[in-house]
């Protein structure tokens, strides 16, 4: 039976099990391999995508409860990696092995959607989900707090 | 159906993969063991134009890597090193994997060794393609060569102010003869414009936006999916299988037995179940009614070890170090100070879990592998294949992770050996329960210390007795004749000066797999020795800072005593000097928040120098650790960025072994499972660490992992500090801390 969402703004419809899990059709039947595979229990983060605008982990949730819903993944956050939260990586060269980041940027996004200039302790909770194993928590911090002050920069331009 | 083991040791010989072998079993040893490769390549070097550097007519210029990377930053370091004696600039310049080729390239990465191994070697390519090139442009002009010079990607002729680009030349300059690599003259380091500088990592982009490639996302046209069970407990082998419920899960394509292969590979075998997507895999391998035959290992525990440690610590071990006479030098002392260490296994834990994608066709075979030692990797599917190597393509992924569990080819074998029965291209992959429970662990070990102070608080005798589950003795065959070789590193030539030295080993049996881990014996050397040592500093009434630099002495350099021939002496000098520039830094002596305290550690690995002072409090049953900071020697840093990155990264590895790490076995089979039960630092556990980089103008040294063995012991010697309670058994538990 397909199942239809909203992927990365357009339309989607697959033809799967209705048990598999989203990160599963992401990766596999979709080949948009971004979304990463870390634990399959929702205990480190890496599989994290927008669901409606809520970071949530995709490894746990079955395709069938996305129907209908607008998903965002990693690739769907800009064309060109010009999204703050991308460009606040790269200059904080945030990155080491890097599997985790996809993950960790999209909890990050979230997190800004809700809190534009999140404070340390916002940032410990909204972050301790997502584990990186190269220890790179102190670049993600510092890549948070840069992204929350160029958007902040791009809203004062705008307005 | 079942396949015989395809690969024992003597096809790995046959198979011309005896010389990777050696290569695994030097990764202890030094970081100069991996050079092996690359000194025979110096000998006759490759044309650099075939193996390096790819320019196009057009200018565009790409270089290569040989070595594999993991998030160490390998990628960007060493064609840096190529970018400078190129005289390239950086911006432009295009990086590309190598093929898998070990007549070329010295691929096997470990050991902290990629950058002392492939300094020279890059800088005399890099300097040989740039003679190369000016030889081809001072013919175009007919001038001397000495009149012609490379700069920004092209070559100038002063007086007549011509110049001609790379692209321009090329094609003349790949033809000319390579100049002799003892000879060609290397770039004067005051002239350095690349290495020495702040560079991000090249591929840091593709990681920002999801477009990077790990193994685990290689997809191939017609490929399927494939997981293996394997059975719980270690060694145990498969009885008996019904997969009639597999077979009916929609999605599943097969289901055969693999064998296990031993020495080198050492794989569970199992059952593998293959299917169209990864999910179904998983789904089927659940259906799956299989009965284990568990074997003789069924009985080992935790807690077995534990008394096997006890027994052993009640008996003298076997003298691996013998200075002076230690037991009289205790017997008569003025002060004695006794300790116990005690270390669980560890797990890896690399953010992706193994995965090995292959495509064994009659003719030849393919395969994408996330793997520190692709040559190696080649030379187990050209095994089981029965191809020559050359008929062999590897491509090499980046890897999400690897910490030394990446040097592994047992998921390779298992991958190869799925390939081979199927004929499809397969990815085998791990699920992180998998991953948890089939690691090649750290070694679980016991420690008993012993020193005594003379009346003046020198060191009067320092007595180590060690037992431990040796990596050694798992991957030498003849390795239970010399267990203790991986067990004691710089512990076995400590920089304190003492007349009586001692040193004993017991080797602790357990059928556990043990590998390389994260700076491998160094990780509870480092812990051992700058916790005992902050001890005797306590037993002194001295600061622990002041007393170590007292016990070091003077400066001279301390042979290797574990491996005299390839190891670099330990430089007390610059071992006095990152513990100093921390401890300034710090602010040490310096007034803390109330309940805060200091810790101080400093050590010798890879041929680096790390210190590190950490500042903790107890609270609640809990240590926060709130600030690290770093001193570190790494000889010429390449990318001093990339080292502070190296060294934050290795300062929360070490923080998850002192705060959570341990792998527990019952009934012969690990305990822990997944993140809930293996847990590791997250965001909300993680310090401020500072990173002051030493930038000296020695040989490059390791940085991958110097930066580990320091954190432990520097956040337990805080919380004595605090508390007045030592730690001496790792992860710390509450009740140690009251």
């Amino acid at each position: 039976m397909a199942i239809s969402f909203t992927l990365n703004g357009k339309a989607q419809s697959v033809d799967v099990s209705p048990d598999m899990p989203l990160l599963w059709v992401l990766r596999d039947t979709l080949n948009m391999t971004g979304t990463k595979f870390g634990c399959g229990m929702a205990l480190c983060g890496a599989c994290t995508v927008h669901i409606n605008g809520e970071a949530t982990r995709s490894c746990i949730t079955p395709v069938s409860s996305v129907a209908g819903k607008k998903i965002t993944t990693i690739e769907g956050l800009s064309a060109d990696g010009s999204h703050p939260v991308q460009q606040a990586w790269m200059e904080e060269d945030v990155p080491q092995c890097g599997y985790c980041q996809s993950g960790q940027i999209m909890s990050a996004v979230a997190l800004l959607s809700k809190k534009p200039n999140p404070t340390d302790s916002d940032i410990d909770d909204a972050m301790s989900g997502n584990i990186c194993r190269c220890g790179t928590y102190q670049r993600i911090r510092k890549a948070i707090h840069r992204a929350a002050s160029m958007q902040a920069g791009k809203a004062k331009s705008a307005a | 159906m079942a396949i015989a083991p395809v690969v024992n040791r003597r096809d790995f010989l046959k198979t011309g993969v005896a010389g990777s072998v050696a290569l695994v079993i030097g990764f202890h040893l030094s970081p100069r063991a991996f050079a092996d490769q690359a000194e025979e390549q110096e000998k006759k070097p490759p044309n650099p134009f075939d193996a390096w550097v790819r320019i196009t007519p057009d200018n565009r210029v790409t270089l290569i890597l040989g070595k594999s990377e993991m998030g160490q930053g390998i990628m960007t370091a060493l064609p840096m090193i190529l970018a400078e004696e190129l005289c390239l600039d950086w911006k432009h310049v295009k990086i590309e994997q190598a093929p898998t080729n070990p007549k070329v390239y010295d691929h096997g990465t470990g050991g902290s060794g990629s950058v002392s191994g492939s300094w020279l070697p890059l800088r005399r390519a890099g300097a040989a393609a740039r003679e190369m090139l000016i030889a081809a442009a001072a013919a175009r002009w007919k001038v001397s060569p000495d009149t012609c010079k490379a700069q920004d990607g092209g070559i100038l002729h002063g007086a007549r102010k011509s110049f001609l680009t790379y692209g321009e030349l090329v094609s003349d300059a790949a033809q000319l003869p390579v100049p002799d690599f003892n000879t060609v003259p290397l770039k004067n380091s005051n002239d350095f414009t690349v290495v020495g500088h702040d560079t991000r990592r090249f591929e840091g982009r593709d990681k920002a936006t999801g477009a990077a490639i790990f193994g685990l996302d290689s997809r191939v046209p017609g490929m399927l999916y494939a997981v293996v069970a394997r059975c719980p407990v270690f060694a145990g082998k498969l009885k008996s299988l019904d997969a009639a419920k597999t077979k009916a899960v929609p999605g599943v394509r097969d289901v055969f037995a693999i064998d296990p292969v031993g020495q080198g590979a050492f794989t569970a075998g199992g059952v593998a179940v293959l299917a169209d997507n990864s999910w179904a895999a998983i789904q089927g391998r659940k259906a799956l009614q299989i009965t284990w035959d568990e074997g003789p290992a069924a009985s080992e525990s935790s807690a077995s070890l534990r008394q096997q440690f006890l027994d052993h610590a009640a008996k003298p071990g076997k003298v691996v170090r013998h200075d002076g006479d230690a037991d009289a030098a205790l017997n008569s002392s003025v002060k004695r100070v006794e300790a116990l260490y005690e270390f669980p296994f560890a797990a890896h834990a690399t953010m992706e879990p193994m995965n090995c994608t292959v495509h064994i066709r009659p003719d030849g075979a393919e395969a994408w592998i996330p793997t520190q030692a692709p040559q190696w990797a080649q030379g187990v599917i050209a095994g089981v294949s029965k191809l020559p190597p050359e008929s062999v393509v590897v491509h090499t992924t980046l890897m999400g992770g690897g910490f030394g569990r990446r040097y592994q080819a047992d998921f390779v074998m298992e991958a190869a050996q799925v390939a081979k029965v199927c004929g499809k291209p397969v990815m085998v992959f791990w699920t992180r329960e998998d991953d948890m429970q089939h690691d090649f662990y750290r070694p679980a070990s016991y420690h008993h210390f012993a020193g005594a102070l003379d009346a003046k608080g020198q060191l009067a005798a320092w007595k180590h007795f060690q037992t431990s589950t040796s990596i050694e003795a798992m991957w030498s065959p003849k390795g239970e004749e010399n267990p203790e070789k991986s067990e004691f590193a710089t512990a076995a030539f400590i920089p304190y000066q003492t007349p009586n030295y001692r040193i004993e080993y017991t080797l602790a049996k357990s059928s556990v797999p043990r590998a390389w881990w994260r700076s491998v014996e160094h990780s509870t050397s480092g812990f051992v020795v700058e916790s005992f040592v902050d001890e005797l500093a306590a037993a002194a009434g001295a600061d622990p800072l002041e007393f170590r630099l007292r016990l070091i002495g003077e400066d001279r350099k301390i042979p290797d005593f574990t491996n005299p021939k390839e190891g670099r002496p330990l430089d007390t000098a610059r071992l006095k000097g990152v513990l100093r520039l921390a401890a300034e830094e710090a602010g040490w002596g310096k007034p803390l928040p109330k309940g805060v305290s200091r810790g101080i550690a400093g050590y010798y690995s890879f041929e680096s120098y790390t210190a590190a002072v950490v500042e903790a409090s107890v609270k609640n049953g809990g240590v926060k650790v709130h600030r690290i900071v770093y001193a570190v020697d790494c000889g010429r840093p390449i990318n001093p960025e990339g080292v502070r990155a190296q060294v934050e990264s290795a300062a929360i590895y070490g923080l998850s072994a002192a705060l959570h790490d341990a792998i527990t076995i019952s009934g012969g089979r690990v305990e822990q499972s997944n993140f809930h039960d293996y847990k590791m630092p997250r965001m909300n556990e993680t310090p401020k660490t500072e990173v002051h980089v030493v930038m000296s103008k020695e040989e490059p040294t390791g940085i991958g992992e110097p930066g580990l063995p320091v954190v432990a012991p520097a956040m337990c010697n805080a919380i004595f500090a605090a508390t007045g309670k030592r730690i001496r058994r790792l992860p710390i538990r509450s009740e140690d801390l009251v």
